[in-house]
């Protein structure tokens, strides 16, 4: 056999991104996802899908609190973690990454605030959702929502803005990233709603979009695979043991894409067993989004 | 002894061709930046430092190269042998990637990590291509060679140069040293010795290093990427991000379609 010419060589040190990267990355994934997903509602969506844009803001509070701890957690010096913000390079996506987590945390945790108060549950902060009434809550949607498809996918270019195997060798991880962020969120929103019952009129929306996002990530994961076989590191992410995560990633896709969410029934309420069919598919979904970013960091750390 | 002045780069010249391995070096090395070392690796080989890290700053690497085939006497090469160090590279990947500004281009034109600034986040790691760095476990921050940072502005030449006996490493001004290796490769050749070469005294390789070498064979060999190989972090920059646009783009589309739909009926309802 001919040797591939374009092999890649690599002589570099693992970084020991583990297990605190592997939390952060799903978590941000989500945290995005759902933040995207929910000004994307108010920003094109009808009145009917308020409800369902609330719960996505609910979501991606709850997704980013860890997000923070995890990565401060990794640090060697933790108490150091502000001097991520002593610097600002456009060129490095962790200096990037940092200011954009800070911005967007301050947008998500407004936009927590304000569905609280629109929900009644926190009334004396009834003003910020005056203040994000009309046009500049639209304007706030809209830049909310593209700080949280940033934070989405930007982990995967930051594996990739690197000389390590695997990950400085492919141009697919940050859109493989954001779109499997996005099917995660959207598998966990359309979980959601049925518990919600005045936001169910989204849910056909949500699983269409879903199963939108899974074909995406399913197109980005033979890009990702193809890129690797070009440079001879195919095998290093795909062959045993990571395969078996893959297996998990693909049984993942495969249940998102096949199962279609049940409606409750006009009185609201919805057969057991459908929950847990549901339920089982969305942690299959949350599971294969947790394998893939393992496989991605793990494999070219060994 | 060589005179020192803040604004001149300075850097190392390392001739493997006269390495004989005694490690005096890494000793230096150790004793002046106080660096307790590994417990030492025992391998097939003379090498029981293993590899460059917090501990090795200086990493004699003893590479088997024993011919498949017979050779003549006196042709015989069973060993290569290098002190590797950190390259103080001109186009840096670990300067380009450090998010906090730990890591800094000193007066001498060298590359240092500032011990009090870094906060161990590991991203010079990933992005060093020579393996140089690593995270000392006790400080929590991250630690390569210094090109004794502290003896330069003391006025004084780096440890490891200063006790290595076969002047395999030299120290001086970059310029002076890139004459000296250039000579030397044409003395080697003139001698009979034509692989010898020299790699990271041009800028093909990060623009340049500040630690350069004279090699006995291929980059390859000594664990070193070559020219087209020594690529930047920041490279994939645009691709990456391409890539999560043109994907952000299309989740849009597919959004934008799935609100248009939300009345089809759905699956279920008709098929469970």
């Amino acid at each position: 056999m001919t040797p591939l010419l374009d092999d890649a060589q690599h002589f570099v040190r693992d970084p020991d991104w583990t297990w605190y990267i592997l939390g952060y990355f799903f978590f941000a994934g989500l945290s995005g996802g759902s933040y995207f997903l929910a000004s994307f509602m108010r920003l094109f969506g009808k009145k009917v899908d308020e409800p369902a844009a609330r719960l996505g803001y609910y979501v991606a509070f709850v997704a980013l609190l860890p997000c923070p701890v995890l990565l401060t957690l990794d640090l060697g010096q933790p108490l150091r973690f502000y001097h991520m913000l002593f610097e600002f390079k456009w060129w490095s996506p962790m200096s990037l990454g940092a200011w954009a987590l800070t911005v967007f945390g301050a947008m998500a945790t407004v936009s927590f605030v304000e569905v609280l108060a629109r929900d009644g549950k926190l009334g004396f902060m009834r003003w910020v959702a005056r203040l994000l009434d009309g046009f500049l809550g639209k304007l706030w949607a809209l830049v909310g929502a593209l700080f949280g498809l940033f934070i989405a996918g930007y982990t995967g270019v930051l594996l990739s803005v690197s000389n390590q195997p695997v990950w400085s060798d492919t141009w697919a991880l940050g859109g493989l990233f954001l779109a499997s962020g996005l099917s995660g969120s959207a598998a966990l929103m359309g979980w959601l709603v049925r518990f919600r019952h005045n936001a169910e009129p989204t849910a056909p929306a949500i699983g269409l979009s879903e199963r939108w996002f899974q074909v995406l990530e399913l197109a980005l994961i033979a890009a990702f695979a193809f890129t690797l076989f070009q440079v001879g590191a195919f095998e290093r992410a795909f062959g045993y043991p990571w395969v078996l995560l893959w297996v998990v990633v693909l049984v993942g896709l495969v249940g998102g894409l096949a199962f279609r969410s049940a409606r409750p029934s006009p009185d609201g309420t919805l057969a057991a067993a459908r929950v847990h069919t549901a339920t089982l598919t969305l942690t299959l979904v949350l599971l294969g989004i947790l394998a893939l970013r393992a496989a991605v960091i793990f494999s070219a750390q060994s | 002894m060589i005179e020192i002045t803040p604004g001149r780069a300075y850097g190392f010249f390392t001739d493997t061709s006269v390495c004989i391995g005694c490690k005096a070096c890494e000793v230096a090395c150790k004793q002046w930046n106080l660096l307790d070392g590994n417990a030492p690796v025992f391998g097939d080989g003379y090498d029981n430092t293993g590899s460059l890290d917090a501990q090795n700053w200086r990493h004699v690497q003893f590479i088997d190269n024993v011919p498949d085939t017979a050779t003549t006497i006196g042709n015989g090469k069973a060993w290569l042998m290098m002190s590797d160090v950190c390259k103080h590279c001109t186009h840096a990947s670990c300067l380009e990637v450090c998010p906090t500004g730990s890591i800094i281009r000193t007066e001498f034109d060298t590359v240092y990590i500032q011990p009090d600034v870094c906060n161990g986040c590991r991203d010079c790691i990933a992005a060093c291509p020579y393996g140089v760095i690593e995270m000392n476990k006790h400080t929590g921050v991250a630690q390569k060679c210094t090109l004794c940072y502290d003896r330069l502005q003391g006025g004084m030449e780096p440890a490891c140069a200063k006790a290595c006996p076969t002047q395999s490493i030299q120290f001086g001004p970059i310029d002076e040293l890139r004459q000296k290796a250039s000579q030397r490769v044409d003395a080697l050749h003139s001698q009979g010795v034509p692989e010898a070469r020299l790699y990271g005294a041009d800028d093909s390789v990060y623009g340049g290093l500040n630690a350069f070498f004279l090699l006995m064979d291929e980059p390859e060999k000594y664990n070193l990427p070559n020219a087209a190989n020594a690529v930047l972090p920041s490279r994939n920059n645009r691709l990456g991000y391409l890539a999560s646009a043109v994907t952000a783009v299309l989740a849009m589309i597919g959004g934008l379609i799935a609100l248009r739909r939300r009345r089809e009926p759905r699956g279920d309802d008709s098929a469970s």
